[in-house]
């Protein structure tokens, strides 16, 4: 598969090149060109720090949709051992735009629910494009229950551009679906931990969102809409996303600095597509922690708590 | 209480009409006066078409008479995120509509069970979700379960209100947080849902009634009818997205017409809060 260059990592990519060049031309030659090469991995170097260390919103939303960013099931295979994948709904069918199932991390047993994008064309028509329809969110909920029945925390790895808005989705009544998960996930009686991998596209993500500990990918997004929507709305055009998705505050420091989750889950520079093992390193530690720390509150702090925890959000004033 | 409204800040468009004295019917183009399609209940007696009715006579037409109580009325929108024009478009519409925000809340009885009350008015920025509004609404839901009263909310909405960023998407999380312990106290919510209910109000406490009801009509739906057809590219069943249709896919419990509601909404509560039942 071809390396996905995002636009504002081109310098980044024709240095790689140059240096590529130099070196292939220095072995082949049998010239010594040290000092060049190791002037140009300086230069690499700093243009990266200078490039990563100042990334517009923008700039990590394409991060945050880069193809080859890890997926859900990437962090499975890397962070989590033993994925005990569960099918279907009991009533329509089986949503694979949203894998769910049993799962280990850290020598601790949960249940994992996620967001799935593809790759190529099939397997993205397979996965909806990470857009799951109401199946997805009732399979999501029929699993929380087996967590609470047996104890287990829920693990819920969100990266979805939203619910899917097709036909089919609103005549089985998707809007219900994801509203009867925030409900429920309110009061289910065990640990409830969710990250946003990528994409956390407004509804779609918040139906399996509700969690005691929220975090995001550091080059991940949260959004009530999506930027290009936003867009079209507010300013009359879709270009106009860039500005959009500055003025949404939707970045994962962004959205910490409004107060609305626990904490950044750091990627290796440059974006979790660099590296996914680094990532679910990353990724497996705030989850076993989490895990560990939840597991000592009894089911009434934990409950007490996770109210708490979305009853504060809001912002407004009260007139004298 | 909530003041009594006059016809001029009734807040429609009446293009090419004597200011404030005739209504031109958008469905059947029938030209009525607002006299006369408010004593219709904002319904066209030609064609049955159901104009927004603003929350003032909503909560007038639903309330046991000098009942209505209102709550939290000192909340004021803020720009939480710095978004540009927002404080303005918001004072617009204060302007507009004499309201400080969509919803309103208040305690109330209705046919004599004690009831909290959410009335959502279109008319303001469509409605749409902020911090105020969940905050609004949260707390009449918690008035509701500490004070064993019936929960009622009639929704209209475009849903979450972009201005206000993830704030507003969070909003669904706290009122369906709050619904969740009224349920468990064992506490009747009974939502009704006008045109048009949209996006992240739909997809939080719009759908999560014990009973749903809706006026004829009305738009349910999550995505906009525009944003499906681009996204399908096929075409939409007829009647796509209406009450009826919710209907017939197992959304909605039951359609009511404005005459009926208060009729209905009492016999309910007759059965969802039989101690109190007369």
């Amino acid at each position: 598969m071809k390396e996905q260059v995002l636009e504002f990592e081109k310098p980044l990519a024709d240095l790689a090149i140059q240096l590529q060049t130099l070196r292939d031309h220095s072995a082949n030659q049998k010239i010594d060109c040290s000092d060049e090469i190791s002037r140009i991995e300086a230069k690499l170097d700093e243009t990266k720090k200078s490039i990563y260390e100042n990334l517009t919103a923008w700039q990590r939303i394409q991060i945050a949709r880069h193809t080859q960013r890890p997926y859900m099931l990437d962090y499975v295979e890397h962070a989590f051992d033993d994925f005990f994948e569960l099918h279907g709904d009991r009533h329509i069918g089986d949503d694979h735009a949203m894998p769910a199932g049993f799962a280990r991390i850290g020598g601790h047993r949960c249940v994992l629910i996620g967001h799935q994008k593809g790759r190529e064309l099939k397997e993205n028509i397979k996965r909806n494009f990470g857009s799951a329809h109401p199946e997805g969110y009732r399979k999501a909920l029929r699993l929380m229950k087996l967590a609470e029945r047996y104890g287990i925390p829920v693990i819920t790895l969100i990266d979805t551009p939203g619910a899917y808005p097709g036909i089919g989705a609103e005549e089985r009544n998707i809007a219900e679906a994801i509203a009867f998960n925030l409900k429920e996930m309110m009061s289910l009686k065990t640990p409830t931990i969710s990250v946003v991998l990528g994409e956390g596209g407004s509804g779609g993500a918040l139906g399996i969102g509700v969690s005691d500990r929220v975090y995001m990918m550091e080059n991940a997004y949260y959004s009530v809409i999506s930027p290009e929507g936003c867009a079209a709305i507010l300013w009359k055009h879709r270009e106009h996303a860039p500005e959009a998705a500055a003025a949404l505050k939707i970045t994962a420091p962004d959205v910490e600095g409004l107060g609305i989750i626990d904490g950044v889950v750091p990627e290796p520079q440059g974006g979790a597509h660099h590296d996914h093992a680094v990532a679910a390193d990353s990724l497996k530690k705030v989850i076993v922690e989490a895990i560990e720390d939840l597991g000592r509150l009894s089911h009434e702090t934990l409950l007490e708590e996770r109210y708490q925890k979305f009853r504060k959000l809001g912002e407004f004033e009260v007139a004298s | 209480m909530f003041p009594k409204r006059t016809l001029d800040n009734l807040g429609e468009k009446k293009k090419d009409m004597p200011e404030g004295l005739w209504h031109k019917c958008p469905s059947c183009g029938d030209v009525i006066h607002e006299l006369e399609l408010n004593a219709n209940l904002r319904v066209c007696p030609q064609c049955d078409h159901y104009n927004i009715l603003p929350s003032g006579e909503r909560i007038q037409l639903l309330t046991d008479e000098n009942t209505f109580d209102e709550l939290d009325t000192d909340l004021r929108t803020v720009n939480p995120l710095g978004f540009n024009d927002y404080t303005d478009k918001v004072a617009k519409y204060v302007k507009k509509t004499g309201l400080q925000d969509p919803v309103v809340t208040g305690r109330c009885t209705i046919g004599g069970h004690p009831t909290a009350l959410g009335v959502m008015d279109f008319r303001f920025l469509g409605a749409s979700m902020g911090s105020v509004a969940g905050e609004k609404l949260t707390r009449a839901i918690e008035c509701a379960t500490q004070e064993k009263r019936a929960a009622i909310i009639f929704s209209a909405s475009g849903g979450a209100r972009m201005h206000e960023g993830i704030l507003s998407l969070m909003q669904m999380a706290k009122t369906c947080g709050a619904l969740a312990r009224h349920s468990e106290a064992g506490l009747p919510y009974i939502s009704v849902l006008t045109h048009p209910t949209t996006g992240g109000v739909t997809a939080s406490f719009a759908t999560v009634g014990d009973v749903i009801l809706a006026e004829p009509k009305c738009m349910i739906g999550f995505a906009g009818p525009r944003v499906v057809k681009e996204t399908t590219h096929q075409d939409l069943p007829p009647g796509f997205q209406t009450a009826e249709f919710m209907l017939e896919h197992g959304l909605v419990d039951r359609i009511v017409t404005r005459t009926d509601m208060r009729r209905e909404i009492i016999r309910l509560l007759g059965f969802m809060m039989p101690a109190l039942a007369a």
